[in-house]
This record gives structure tokens, C-alpha cells and sequence, in this order.
């Protein structure tokens, strides 16, 4: 869906991006995921045909952005940092005029406008003004407004910023409910919405991206072997006597030790997870359960990110 | 040129949705007034041609200085809201954009010109005019408006708020107006030069007289064309940086 060769950006003699290169596929949902200032906001801007790129090539359904951008822009829905609003209209008017901006005829643009609403939960906000919309109102008008023309491609920039509790959850559910219809690229600093709602990661890091991978992927790649967790009842640092003496086990960490119940995390391949059992159950310890240790996103994205980055 | 008549018309409405559009409108008519019964009306025994030159002689001036503060808010705002990603977002041109949005100014500051009517009108009751010359007083309102507008979404191409956008278009503008002055004080064909680019002091006059030469057409024309040409050349510049 999108190939990304070379892309870089510069800004008077400052590199925003440098270099990038990575592919897209069809119906995925990707995390585009970077701290404040990574090169998230203007790669996205490239790829929505905002910004021309100072060099490389970058090709959506087969076709080039700098070569025809009219035809990738009707591909493509974008949700920019800020939701493009004009606060004088009224929540139907506005879509009904990004739809017909978008190419969808005068005569479709009604249905068009009904099923965006209806997608983003908005239909009883259709004669609202948008100036008198709350926050998160305002950010499922700027979803509503990117796919009203039904794109292949939405990229959404930072979709939760200043969003409560509550309406993270309603709109975390919104994307997982457009997968599949879209590929969606989607850019937060926020760990656990891109953890929670999309398949694969790229990682970037000062313009450059530095990992790209599922998140178990990730972990492994960076955790050497990855991580496992073992539940006993007993204690702790018997269980950690036995599973030291199985080959391949790192370092142990007691996670939790309380009521009679032990929690240990340790280094080593989920692979031999078997053999950890095996050795607890023959030397009589209770095991209540053993499992893939969890790999926590913030520790693999702190680990990429003070990384020293590439300038 | 859908999306120009989507966009003219998007922003049209935001000129009647908002309180600026009002108070300009309202503002040009009130200053219009006065100046009509003040100096057109009053002081000593005119011809009704000569009321109705100094009416169109006044309402230049307001035209001039509304049109910068109605289209001072073309790009810049949008700028200003992050709503123009909207549009550079969409599969339209850059010219399309900045023509759309020069078409809503030039409907808004039509009607606001046409809403000014009624003054003539009363000339046409109770003196002897022609409906040339109003026609040709309104054309030149119009071209003048025209070739200000073009100037005005210029500045706000470039600038990245209303305030600065009106202060660029605004001496864009009086830089023009000057010319007129500085070819009385130059030698040919520098003088020439001047004569020929002065927005109001040559170009105008002819028109509030009710004669309409083509070269003072095709002027403001050209400097409306001008003007969105090098606005849209901005705009397509922004995409690089």
C-alpha cells in the first residue's frame, strides 16, 4: 500500500527526517511511534501530500506522491495534529464540504456524510455547531472528516491528544472498528494506545526509524531472548534456586512476594518455558502459572529512544 | 473549478456567519454615508455629475481600505486555525485555493459596493445623471476592489497572522497609491513608470468621471492577476519548507 524509500526532510539545514524506509501493507493498522519533535508530524505531512519531501521517493497504491499527488490525495484521509474545524458550520455542513472537496459527487454526498457520522458515533451532533462541540466531539469530527471520502489510507496524527480517560477508550474503539475497511497510520507518544491498537510499530527516533516490528518482535530483539514469568506458591527464592539451574535462564527479579504467593520474572526464551515447569513441578514447588513475560512497550520504547540517535 | 466555487462559497458564508463581516460591511456603508452627505451633498451648488464623481471619489478610498481588512483573513487565518490543511490536504490545485478564496472577498465587497446604491439613486431622482456613468463609477469600484483583493490575499499568503497580513497588503497598497506622487516629483521615463503602476491617482479617475479606457481595465486586471499569481507561487513555495 505504501513503500517509503530514502524519505528525508530538511528544514533550512535541519534534517526533520533523514533516510527513512519502510513498507506498508494493505488493511494493516500502524503505530508510528516517536517522542515530541522524532519527525512523526512531518513524515505523516509527506505522506498526506501536505509536504513535498527534499529527497527520496514515496509511492501509495503504486503511485508516486511528487509525480501525481491529486491521485494520492483522494486515496488518503488525514487527521492532522489539530483537526482542521471551521467553527461557523455545523457538524453536517463541514463533512458535506470535505466530502465534495474530496471528489465525492454533490448527489453521494449525503449518504457519504451519514455514514462518516454514523462511524463516529456523530449522527445526533449533525446540526451542532462545531464551535460549541466539547474536545473530544471536536477530534471524531476531524476522524469524521478524513474518511467521509472513504480513503484506502487514514493517517491519523496523534488522535487521543488532550483527550480524558473516557473518550481515549471510545476513540481507541472507533480505529479498531475501521480496521479492516482502512490501512491505517496512526502517530502517538502515547505507549499504550499504539500497544493496544495496532499491529506493527516504526519507531523513530531523531528523524530516523530505529525499530520497526510487532511488539513482541521488538522485545525480543531487545531483550535478547525475551522474558518469563512464573506464579508459585511458596516462596520466591526457592523457585529461583531451581530455575537457575535450568541452560539458558538469566537474571531472575522477584516481581511480588506476598500471602504465600510468589511472582518471578526472568531471562531467558519463552521457548523453554516447558523446561522452567518441568524443573519447578519435579522439585515440588506449586506452580499456579507460567507465561511469556510481559513486554512492556515504555521499557522497549525507553530503550530505543536513549539509544544514542543517529544525526 | 468545482473546489473554487466550493471554497468561494465556503468562505462567503463564513462572512456572514461572523461578526467581522458585519462590522466591515457595516463600517464601510456608515463612513460611505457620511462622506456622501458631507462632502457630496454639502458645501456649495454642484452638478449632479459632479456630486456623483465626488460619491464615487469617497467610496474608493473605503473600497481600498476595506478590501484589505476583508481579505486579510483568506490564508492567514486559516493558518493561524490549522484549517488549511484541510485543503492542501485534498486533491486541489494551490491556484484553486487562492482563487476560491479571492471570490468570496470580491462577492462579499460586490455586495457591500452594490449595498451603496442608493446614493446614486437619489442623484438619479432629484439631479441629472447618466446610467453610464454610474456604471462606469461602479466598474471602476469594482476593478479597484478587484486589483486590492488580489493584493490583499497576496499578504495573506505570506503572512502568518491577520494582523501582519493587513499591515503587508496595506503598504503594498499605499506604495501603489504613492506612485502617483513620486512620478509628479521624477523625470521620464522614470515618472512613467510611476504614472503607469499608481493604483488609484491615474487609473481611477477616468472611471469616477464615467469613461471607461481599456488600459485602466486591463491595469487592474493585471494587477489582480498579478497578485494571485504570485500568492499561489507562496503557497506552492510553503509546500517545501
Amino acid at each position: 500500500m505504501i513503500q517509503v524509500k530514502g524519505l528525508t526532510k530538511y528544514y533550512g539545514e535541519h534534517a526533520a527526517i533523514h533516510d527513512l524506509n519502510f513498507e506498508i501493507q494493505r488493511g494493516e493498522v500502524i503505530g508510528f511511534l516517536g517522542l515530541n519533535g522524532a519527525g512523526k508530524t512531518t513524515t505523516l505531512k509527506i505522506l498526506g501530500c501536505v509536504l513535498l519531501p527534499t529527497a527520496g521517493e514515496v509511492t501509495v497504491d503504486g503511485i508516486d506522491i511528487a509525480r501525481d499527488p491529486h491521485a494520492v490525495r483522494r486515496r488518503i484521509g488525514l487527521l492532522p495534529d489539530t483537526p482542521p474545524l471551521y467553527n461557523e458550520m455545523t457538524v453536517g455542513r463541514y463533512l458535506r464540504f470535505a466530502a465534495e472537496l474530496r471528489g465525492v459527487a454533490a448527489n453521494d454526498a449525503t449518504t457519504a456524510v451519514t455514514e462518516a457520522e454514523e462511524k463516529t458515533a456523530l449522527r445526533d451532533k449533525h446540526d451542532e455547531l462545531i464551535s460549541s462541540l466539547s474536545h473530544g466531539y471536536r477530534q471524531r469530527v476531524g476522524v469524521a472528516q478524513a474518511l467521509v471520502h472513504k480513503p484506502k489510507l487514514l493517517i491519523l496524527d496523534e488522535p487521543t491528544s488532550g483527550l480524558d480517560p473516557v473518550q481515549i477508550v471510545e476513540m481507541r474503539s472507533m480505529i479498531r472498528a475501521l480496521r479492516g475497511e482502512h490501512t491505517i497510520l496512526l502517530s502517538s507518544h502515547i505507549l499504550s494506545e499504539i500497544s493496544q491498537t495496532c499491529d506493527r510499530l516504526l519507531v523513530i527516533q531523531k528523524g530516523e526509524i530505529v525499530a520497526q516490528g510487532s511488539e513482541q518482535d521488538l522485545a525480543t530483539q531487545l531483550g535478547g531472548g525475551g522474558t518469563i514469568e512464573v506464579e508459585i506458591a511458596g516462596a520466591a527464592q526457592r523457585a529461583i534456586d531451581v530455575v537457575k539451574t535450568v541452560t539458558g535462564i538469566g537474571t531472575c527479579r522477584v516481581l511480588r512476594d506476598s500471602d504465600g504467593v510468589a511472582l518471578v520474572s526472568m531471562e531467558g526464551s519463552p521457548d523453554l518455558r516447558p523446561k522452567v515447569a518441568r524443573a519447578l513441578v519435579q522439585n515440588g514447588i506449586d506452580l499456579l502459572r507460567i507465561d511469556r513475560g510481559a513486554a512492556r512497550l515504555e521499557s522497549i520504547f525507553l530503550k530505543l529512544t536513549s539509544k544514542e540517535g543517529p544525526q | 473549478m468545482n473546489a473554487t466555487f466550493l471554497i468561494a462559497r465556503r468562505e462567503l458564508g463564513a462572512y456572514f456567519r461572523s461578526m467581522t463581516g458585519y462590522v466591515i460591511a457595516a463600517a464601510v456603508l456608515i463612513i460611505d454615508g457620511l462622506l456622501f452627505n458631507a462632502f457630496a451633498l454639502g458645501g456649495p451648488d454642484k452638478l449632479s455629475a459632479e456630486v456623483l464623481s465626488l460619491f464615487f471619489y469617497f467610496s474608493s478610498g473605503t473600497t481600498i481600505i476595506a478590501s484589505v481588512f476583508i481579505s486579510m483573513r483568506l490564508l492567514a487565518e486559516e493558518r493561524q486555525t490549522g484549517t488549511l490543511v484541510l485543503l492542501t490536504s485534498s486533491p486541489v490545485q494551490d491556484w484553486e485555493i487562492v482563487f476560491g478564496k479571492f471570490l468570496s472577498a470580491f462577492t462579499f465587497l460586490a455586495i457591500m459596493t452594490l449595498a451603496t446604491v442608493y446614493m446614486p439613486a437619489m442623484i438619479f431622482v432629484n439631479g441629472k445623471i447618466s446610467f453610464g456613468h454610474m456604471a462606469a463609477g461602479y466598474l471602476g469600484l469594482l476593478l479597484l476592489g478587484s486589483a486590492t483583493i488580489a493584493l490583499g490575499t497576496f499578504g495573506s499568503a505570506i503572512a502568518r497572522t491577520q494582523v501582519l497580513a493587513a499591515i503587508f497588503s496595506g503598504c503594498i497598497v499605499v506604495a501603489l497609491i504613492v506612485c502617483w506622487l513620486l512620478s509628479k516629483v521624477t523625470e521620464r521615463p522614470l515618472s512613467d513608470v510611476f504614472v503607469a503602476l499608481a493604483l488609484h491617482g491615474k487609473h481611477f479617475p477616468p472611471f469616477q468621471s464615467g469613461t471607461v479606457h481599456l488600459r485602466d481595465v486591463v491595469y487592474y486586471l493585471m494587477v489582480t492577476y498579478v497578485a494571485l499569481f504570485a500568492a499561489t507561487r507562496v503557497m506552492e513555495s510553503r509546500r517545501w519548507k
